[in-house]
């Protein structure tokens, strides 16, 4: 009998195309997601060497780092020259390449790592790459997703492989159940806060546990985009009954005889009894607070109930770091987290623009009004806006006193005119609080939705579990 | 790509932690559809004010550091974004090495597919170096890669690993591309037992 293999072991022997003497590996790719900021340089490397995309019809592009959020976008002035002529270069290589697109004007355009799954692209047991390092977030489907640079873009465009050495196996439990008020982001936020920012550095994630196999398929996509942030190459999970129900009848999953043919190589995709993992973190599900962060790095989180730490209570290089992420951040040790005031609330991005983050949201939001400056929606797909607009997500939301935009990446990384001015301070549910992110001199705290809108009624960090009532 | 065999320069030290790449490019510069003429915006935010003057203190801004080609930099250098922007930018500024005890997985990769090596080293090596690095423009240190070492000014030499086929491009400036096209046969095997073992990709 051969040797137990993890899930990522079997995923990688499945698509090993070819393997050298020192293990170099020349690994196979089923999917790639493409959108106009990392691509364009790759295309001209085609088109310099007169190759082509090898698989257009595995190929996906759409717009989404740049493009504007506001209603009025179809008019091309809403956007600055080089972001348009960004976003007209996807929109000419796709067509010159004939790979699958979605334009600014399709109401299934959205975040790529949004449509993917929307659209039935990504399937378990998969190999997906895009050039963007939330890719990860398609590990939920318990495929192989990560991000590449434009350079390896290229590559795949041609030859639709990756040269690759293959990652160790670490495996992430969340065991037992969630508390009420705490939710998938608050699981990814945690986990880093305990391994560090490379604690997955050479490694892929294996996310498994009671907590993990609980959350719903959005929760899971939030807990995998986040792996990057911990250094991992991707995060995975092994497909169960709920990804199963969620591919099925997606405009691109398989259908008939190929469904039942799918299904039965799905159900071999799990961690074998017994395979080996070279690293090994458990944590109780129990024990995970709603958490925000502090500093300028994804690591820099604490429990709400918590205060901003002093950079005395760190050792090595992490003092000056958090010296300087409190003067950037402008806090003082020892301050209460509930006591931080905000500004603007950003609720979006790949990490928390699904309908069910819009759904978290709302519940806290009804019949409430804002008590910050801004507060902006933006749904991570042309379908989930639709959608939300349809439960009355969407009414709850302006009723608030929040806008609610267009699909895109947006404040995220303030790509597009979503940005942050010097100084204010946001409380937003996508994935980076690194200087200057979402905006120049602009502050970060990276917290779930559910917690993003408490602050947003509030006008300051907020425990969740106090608007909660008795089901607290 | 350009090659990478041996290099001697001058050395910035950037001690501080989890250099993450919108540090090193803003998102404002990824705005570009060029690889080139990225170098004046390396580290924007930490190098010009808001109005774009230089900021005296930032290390690339000081007379002795400004004609860097190596940087020597604290733990998990290139965290964050895919971004090859970012050794996009570095390389056209002039920077061909860096070294660190540790690299952000695809930061790491980006780099040898631009001509520059990351080096990494144990805590005790980079803390030598970079006191060798702060010691300014006559402290030049001394990167080899066929040998695969680092050599302080004053001669004190560190070995470092590198993966073999990573050396073997960069040595020779090789594009991977073609040499995975040699391979087209491989591919064309794979696909079509891949499209009877799951038809439905």
């Amino acid at each position: 009998m051969s040797a137990p293999r993890t899930l990522y072991d079997k995923i990688w022997d499945d698509h090993v195309v070819h393997t050298s003497e020192d293990g170099t590996c020349i690994l196979y790719i089923d999917r790639h997601l493409v959108h106009e900021v990392t691509s364009p340089q790759a295309f001209e490397g085609l088109r310099m060497t007169g190759r082509k995309v090898r698989a257009p019809e595995k190929t996906i592009a759409v717009p989404d780092h740049n493009v504007p959020t506001t209603l009025d976008r179809a008019n091309a002035a809403t956007m600055t020259e080089d972001s348009r002529i960004q976003v007209e270069a996807l929109d000419k290589n796709a067509k010159d390449f004939g790979i699958n697109y979605y334009p600014v004007s399709d109401v299934r355009q959205g975040i790529v790592h949004i449509v993917g799954p929307e659209q039935g692209w990504t399937l378990p047991g998969m190999t997906v790459v895009c050039g963007d390092s939330h890719t990860a977030t398609h590990g939920a489907f318990g495929s192989l997703a990560h991000g590449i640079g434009t350079s390896e873009v290229e590559h795949v465009l041609a030859t639709q492989t990756l040269i690759q050495k293959k990652s160790k196996n670490m495996k992430v439990e969340i065991t037992g159940s969630l508390r009420p008020g705490v939710t998938a982001k608050d699981i990814t936020l945690s986990v880093i806060g305990e391994t560090g920012t490379a604690g997955g550095t050479g490694y892929v994630i294996e996310y498994c546990g009671q907590a993990i196999r609980e959350l719903s398929m959005e929760g899971r996509m939030t807990v995998c985009n986040m792996a990057i942030e911990g250094g991992a190459r991707a995060g995975l999970i092994a497909p169960d009954e709920k990804t199963f129900a969620y591919v099925m009848g997606r405009p691109h999953a398989p259908k008939g005889a190929k469904w039942e043919a799918a299904l039965a190589y799905w159900k071999t995709l799990y961690t074998d009894e017994g395979a080996h993992f070279d690293k090994v973190v458990t944590i109780r599900g129990e024990d995970i607070a709603p958490v925000v962060t502090w500093g300028t790095s994804p690591e820099d989180v604490l429990p709400i109930t918590g205060t901003v730490p002093s950079p005395s209570d760190f050792s090595g290089g992490k003092v000056e770091a958090v010296q300087r992420s409190l003067d950037y951040m402008g806090l003082t040790a020892g301050q209460k987290l509930t006591d931080i005031k905000i500004d603007t609330v950003f609720i979006g991005s790949c990490t928390n623009g699904r309908i069910e983050d819009l759904r978290a949201a709302a519940a806290i939001l009804k019949g409430k009004k804002i008590a910050v400056k801004r507060a902006m929606v933006v749904p991570g797909s042309g379908l989930v806006r639709a959608q939300a607009e349809e439960e009355g997500l969407a009414q709850i939301f302006i009723d608030a006193g929040f806008e609610w935009r267009l699909a895109g990446c947006s404040m995220c990384l303030a790509m597009n005119p979503d940005q942050l001015a010097p100084g204010e301070r946001c409380a937003a549910t996508s994935n980076r609080n690194f200087e200057g992110r979402q905006g120049r001199g602009g502050r970060t705290h990276l917290l779930s939705p559910a917690m993003a809108a408490a602050a947003a009624i509030t006008g300051h960090l907020t425990d969740v579990r106090e608007l909660m009532g008795e089901n607290a | 790509m350009e090659k990478f065999t041996t290099l001697t320069g001058i050395a910035a030290p950037m001690p501080l932690v989890n250099i993450d790449t919108d540090m090193i490019i803003p998102k404002q510069f990824l705005k570009t559809i060029k690889r080139s003429g990225l170098g004046v915006n390396l580290f924007d935010e930490m190098r010009y004010t808001q109005d774009g003057k230089e900021i005296p203190d930032f290390v690339l801004n000081k007379p002795q550091y400004r004609k860097s080609q190596i940087i020597v930099a604290g733990d998990n250098f290139g965290c964050g974004s895919s971004r090859e922007h970012a050794p996009w930018a570095l390389l056209d500024f002039g920077i061909r090495c860096v070294i660190s005890t540790s690299f952000a997985d695809i930061f790491y990769n980006n780099c040898f597919k631009n001509g520059i090596l990351p080096v990494v080293l144990p805590p005790a090596a980079v803390e030598t170096l970079m006191k060798d690095a702060e010691k300014g423009e006559n402290a030049r240190i001394t990167v080899d890669l066929e040998a695969q070492t680092v050599t302080s000014s004053d001669g004190q030499s560190f070995a470092f690993e590198v993966d073999a086929f990573k050396k073997h491009c960069l040595l020779n400036g090789l594009d991977d591309i073609g040499l995975t096209m040699e391979k087209a046969a491989a591919i064309d095997t794979f696909e079509a037992r891949a499209a009877t073992a799951r038809p439905w990709i």
